[in-house]
């Protein structure tokens, strides 16, 4: 059987590159807002015109950057997941509480196998 | 490209939170390349998402689904979906779910149909759930459905 084409559209080119696609359509905004920037039609437009057009075109593998960004500079890139002495504490005793809801979700069956 | 390296944060990120063992990404050195079998105007086209439509099933639980389209909800609760909180905000729909797009796309000529349905992958923490059961169920999905083409937007 033939295969279905695929174009993944993201914002973490080093994860799906890492993982490699048939083909990628890459925008550097923040997660969250793959296709564009938020009320920006014009811009989200312009991604899907570039990911279907990959979509059929494309012989090989591919992945494309786009030219979009968020903002005028790129300060938004420093915080994302940011490890700070301001944090630190708050980071640990978050790992304590994600550890503690993973073992209730197990125990209550929620967890697949 | 001064794209952000989130290998590198998240490895940062979680060992702040006492996680010992990096999480090792995804990698596959085969990658199967299918060609569109048809012209853009004669196909049919799904979205794959990793939105997710309620938050009462937990994260972990969530299993590939195939939803009727028309039941898109206006607004995905992706709050307990990794996302930056910080920087932007995910109350444009369109922004990670090319609906309106592929409609008007449809409308205009330019694509042959939308999928009656559009496909939800959960962002499991095991690869083994991944590629063992949601891949092949959303495979199964896109087939039953007669796709020709599809879009992955992962959040």
């Amino acid at each position: 059987m033939a295969g279905i084409a695929t174009v993944v559209v993201g914002t973490a080119w080093d994860i799906v590159t890492h993982c490699q696609v048939p083909r990628f359509v890459y925008n550097d905004l923040p997660l969250g807002n793959p296709l564009g920037n938020p009320w920006d039609i014009v811009m989200q437009s312009q991604t899907m015109d570039r990911a279907l057009s990959i979509l059929v075109d494309a012989k090989t593998p591919t992945a494309e950057a786009m030219q979009h960004r968020f903002s005028s500079d790129d300060r938004w890139k420093m915080t994302y997941m940011a490890v700070t002495d301001e944090n630190r504490e708050e980071l640990r005793e978050r790992g304590e509480e994600n550890r503690r809801q993973r073992l209730a979700d197990k125990a209550d069956g929620l967890k697949r196998e | 490209m001064n794209y952000i390296s989130y290998i590198e944060r998240t490895k940062a990120f979680y060992a702040a939170q006492g996680f010992d063992v990096p999480y090792q990404w995804s990698q596959h050195d085969d990658v199967p390349f299918s060609p569109m079998s048809k012209r853009l105007s004669d196909a049919r086209i799904g979205i794959v998402t990793t939105a997710y439509r309620d938050q009462t099933t937990p994260m972990m639980a969530r299993q590939a689904e195939a939803v009727p389209t028309e039941d898109a909800p206006t607004n995905f609760l992706n709050e307990d979906l990794s996302w930056d909180k910080e920087t932007t905000h995910m109350a444009d729909r369109r922004s990670y779910f090319p609906l309106e797009y592929l409609k008007v796309g449809v409308k205009n000529g330019l694509i042959g149909s939308l999928s009656t349905r559009f496909y939800f992958a959960p962002t499991q923490y095991s690869q083994r759930l991944t590629i063992e059961q949601d891949a092949p169920a959303i495979v199964r999905f896109a087939q039953e459905d007669a796709l020709d083409g599809v879009v992955l937007v992962p959040i």
